[in-house]
C-alpha cells in the first residue's frame, strides 16, 4: 500500500520523468514538497526512472543540497570562502556555533536553527556574506548576526 | 520619472529590496507619476543599493541609498554622483559583453532591443553556419569559464560532428570565490544569454540548450526562468527563432551545491542526473557530450558576449586586448578591497592598478598581503607581482592563471598557511572521488599542512612533492590546480609556514 508520500512523489517524478535528465528535478521538487528526500521517496523515483535504488541515494548523498532529514524552522547559511574569509567569515561561523551551541551541519537541540557553512553566494564584494531562510544579505557582521539570531531564537 | 533600483542579488543583500519597497510608498502617498524599474546592478557594490532617477532625458546615480533616506531622495535633497557614465570606475571601462547590464529594464524584450539586443542574431540568422563560426574564431574570443579554449574552435568541432541531436549546455555553475559575473548578467541582462545560446545554435546545428545553473544563485534562477518564458512567448525561441524556420528552445537546471559541477564532464553527469563524477577526456564533450551527443559547454560570459561580436563585428571585439588575449574581460574585484565591484576591461591592465588603482586598497586600510587571482584554484600573488598584465598567457607565464577573473584581496592580517590549508580541505570536501590524487591527496594535504604549522619543516619537502603528484596525476583542474594556491602561498610567503616553527623552539 502506497501512503500519502509515495503517492506524492509518484505524482512529482511523473511530471518530470518526460525530462532529460529527469533525477535531479524531480529530487529538487521533492525537496521542495517535503523540505528533505524522505527514505520512502528512493524506491519510488527508482521504479519510475528504471534505475536502482542505489543509484538514486548516490545521487542524493553526492550533492551538499539534499538532505536526508528536515532542517530546523530556520537556516542560517554563513559563507566560508576565500573572499568572505578576507573579511572577518571565520569569526562570524565560530561565534555563530558558540551562540547556538552547535557546529556547522547541525541543527540546535528545540529544532529552531540549522547552522550550514556555503562556498559562495557571489556576493564577494560585499563580504562576509550569507543567506538567512533564503535571503541574501551582505556585509554580515557581529552585530546583524545577533540580531538575526535573537530574532530566530526569540 | 523613471526610478532604477537594483535587483541583483548583491544590491539586495545590501538592503536594495527595502528601498524600492519605501520608493513605492512615497511614491503612491505624494501621488508622484514614477515608475520603479528593478535593473541590474551597475557593477559598482561598494556604492550599492545605487538608485538612478531619470528625469528630463538625464539619468542621475545616488548611492548608497537607506530606505530611510527615501524622503530626501524625492525632495531632491540627497547628494546625488552625477551620472554613472561620469563615476571614474565607471569611465575607465570598456563595456561590451556589461553593456546593458544595470542600464535596462532585464526582462524587458523591447528595451534590450532598444539597446542593441537582437541585432547580433538577426545578422547571424542571415550567415551560414560556416560563416558564424568563422566570425567568432576572427573575434579570438576564448573560454571565459578559465581554460581560455578558443570558443570557435570548439564550435566548429561540434558543427562537423554528425548526429542526430546536438546541444548547447551554458556552464553558469560559478563557484568560484571571487567571482559574480555570470550571476550579474544573468540577473542583469538574461537576454544576452539566451541570444549567445540560440547563435550558438545556429553555428553548431544544435535545437536544444540548457543552463547549468548553481542552486546558491536564486535570483538568477528566477530572472533566467522569467527571460526563457518572454523569449518563447515573442517568438525568440521556439520552433521557428524570429520566424527564420530555425528551431531552438532552453530550459534552465538547476545544480545542487557541488562545487566540482563547474567542470564539464561533471557538469554534464550532473545534468544527466547523475552523480557528478568528472570523466575522462577524451572523448571531449564536443563529440561525446550530453546523453552521448555532440554538445557545445560553454561558460556564460563567454556565450553573453557572442551577441556583441556579431552586432559590433569580430574585428571590433579583436581590437580590445593584448597578445592572444583578445577583447575584454569583466575582472571581479573582491574581498578585502575599497571599492568592490565588476569592472570590464580590455586584457591587458596590471594587477597592481586593478587592486589598488581600480579597487583602491583594502577595506580595512591596511596594506594589501596577497591577491589570490582565479577562484579557490588560482595562485595568491604577492604585490611584488603586481606589474603582472591580465592576459592568459603572462598569468601563467607567473605560476598562476585568470580562471573566470575574479581576484580576491587579502590584507595583513592574513595567514597564508590558513589558506593554504583550506585549500586542501575546500578540495577534500568538494572531490567528486573519481582520481586517487584529489580524492586521497588533499585530506594528505591538509595533514602535511598541519604538520608544518606545528613546526614540522620536514613536510615541507613532503607537501611540494604531494603537489606534484596532484598537478600531473588529477583529472580536472580541482585536484589538479589545488596545488596553485597551495605552492603559491608556500612560494611567497615563507614566513607564515615558519613562524610556528620558531614559536616552538
Amino acid at each position: 500500500m502506497a501512503g500519502a508520500t509515495e503517492t506524492r512523489v509518484d505524482e512529482i517524478s511523473a511530471g518530470l520523468a518526460d525530462l532529460e535528465g529527469p533525477l535531479l528535478p524531480i529530487l529538487h521538487a521533492v525537496q521542495e514538497e517535503f523540505g528533505h528526500i524522505p527514505q520512502e521517496a528512493l524506491p519510488r523515483i527508482a521504479r519510475r526512472l528504471n534505475v536502482s535504488k542505489a543509484e538514486v541515494h548516490g545521487v542524493v548523498s553526492f550533492y551538499h543540497d539534499f538532505r536526508t532529514v528536515p532542517s530546523g524552522r530556520h537556516v542560517v547559511k554563513i559563507c566560508r570562502a576565500e573572499a568572505c574569509k578576507s573579511m572577518g567569515a571565520e569569526a562570524l561561523v565560530a561565534a555563530a556555533e558558540e551562540r547556538l551551541g552547535i557546529g556547522t551541519h547541525e541543527t540546535t537541540r528545540d529544532d529552531a536553527v540549522t547552522l550550514e557553512p556555503v562556498y559562495c553566494l557571489g556576493l564577494c564584494a560585499c563580504a562576509p556574506a550569507a543567506m538567512v531562510d533564503g535571503k541574501v544579505i551582505g556585509r554580515l557582521d557581529a552585530r546583524k548576526l545577533d540580531a538575526i539570531l535573537d530574532e530566530m531564537l526569540a | 520619472m523613471k526610478i532604477y533600483v537594483p535587483r541583483d542579488a548583491a544590491a539586495r543583500a545590501l538592503g536594495s529590496d527595502a528601498v524600492a519597497e519605501a520608493l513605492a510608498t512615497e511614491i503612491r502617498e505624494r501621488d508622484i507619476d514614477a515608475t520603479v524599474v528593478r535593473n541590474g546592478s551597475r557593477g559598482m557594490i561598494w556604492l550599492e543599493p545605487l538608485v538612478e532617477i531619470e528625469e528630463d532625458g538625464r539619468r542621475l546615480a545616488y548611492g548608497p541609498v537607506t530606505a530611510e533616506e527615501v524622503p530626501a531622495l524625492l525632495d531632491g535633497t540627497l547628494e546625488t554622483l552625477g551620472s554613472v557614465e561620469e563615476i571614474p570606475f565607471f569611465a575607465r571601462q570598456n563595456r561590451l559583453t556589461f553593456a546593458r547590464v544595470g542600464l535596462i529594464d532585464p526582462l524587458d524584450l523591447d528595451d534590450y532591443e532598444a539597446h542593441g539586443g537582437l541585432a547580433g542574431l538577426h545578422r547571424a540568422l542571415g550567415m551560414t553556419a560556416e560563416a558564424i563560426v568563422d566570425e567568432v574564431k576572427s573575434s579570438g574570443l576564448r573560454g571565459r569559464g578559465g581554460a581560455g579554449f578558443p570558443t570557435g574552435i570548439k564550435w566548429d568541432t561540434v558543427r562537423l560532428a554528425q548526429a542526430d541531436r546536438k546541444y548547447i549546455v551554458c556552464n553558469a555553475d560559478e563557484g568560484d570565490s571571487g567571482t559574480f559575473a555570470d550571476r550579474m548578467i544573468m540577473e542583469g541582462d538574461p537576454f544576452t544569454l539566451i541570444e549567445g545560446m540560440i547563435v550558438a545554435g545556429l553555428a553548431t546545428g544544435a535545437t536544444k540548450g540548457y543552463v547549468y545553473l548553481r542552486s546558491e544563485y536564486p535570483d538568477a534562477i528566477d530572472v533566467m526562468s522569467q527571460a526563457v518564458r518572454i523569449a518563447r512567448d515573442a517568438g525568440v525561441l521556439g520552433a521557428s527563432v524570429l520566424g527564420s524556420g530555425h528551431a531552438f528552445d532552453m530550459e534552465i537546471r538547476v545544480g545542487a551545491g557541488a562545487y566540482v559541477c563547474g567542470e564539464e564532464t561533471s557538469l554534464l553527469n550532473s545534468l544527466e542526473g547523475k552523480r557528478g563524477v568528472v570523466r575522462a577526456k577524451p572523448p571531449l564533450p564536443a563529440l561525446d557530450g550530453f546523453l552521448g551527443k555532440p554538445t557545445v559547454v560553454n561558460n556564460v560570459i563567454s556565450l553573453a558576449t557572442v551577441p556583441v561580436i556579431f552586432e559590433k563585428g569580430a574585428q571590433h571585439y579583436a581590437d580590445f586586448g593584448l597578445g592572444r588575449s583578445r577583447g575584454t574581460i569583466p575582472v571581479q574585484i573582491a574581498g578585502n578591497v575599497k571599492h568592490g565591484g565588476l569592472f570590464e576591461t580590455a586584457f591587458g591592465m596590471s594587477l597592481g592598478d586593478l587592486v589598488e588603482g581600480i579597487g583602491g586598497g583594502t577595506a580595512t586600510d591596511r596594506p594589501v598581503k596577497a591577491v589570490q587571482v582565479g577562484g579557490p584554484l588560482g595562485a595568491y600573488f604577492p604585490p611584488s607581482k603586481f606589474g603582472t598584465p591580465f592576459g592568459y598567457e603572462e598569468f601563467d607565464g607567473e605560476g598562476g592563471l585568470i580562471g573566470h577573473a575574479g581576484v580576491v584581496v587579502f590584507d595583513d592580517t592574513a595567514d597564508m598557511l590558513g589558506m593554504a590549508r583550506f585549500a586542501m580541505e575546500f578540495c577534500a570536501i568538494e572531490s567528486c572521488g573519481k582520481c586517487t590524487p584529489c580524492r586521497i591527496g588533499a585530506v594528505r594535504g591538509v595533514e602535511t599542512i598541519d604538520r608544518i604549522g606545528r613546526g614540522d619543516t620536514d613536510a615541507i619537502p613532503l607537501l611540494t612533492d604531494l603537489c606534484e603528484t596532484m598537478k600531473d596525476g588529477s583529472l580536472c583542474a580541482l585536484g589538479g590546480f589545488t596545488p596553485y594556491p597551495v605552492m603559491s602561498a608556500l612560494t611567497h610567503f615563507p614566513d607564515d609556514f615558519a613562524t610556528a616553527k620558531e614559536a616552538a623552539e
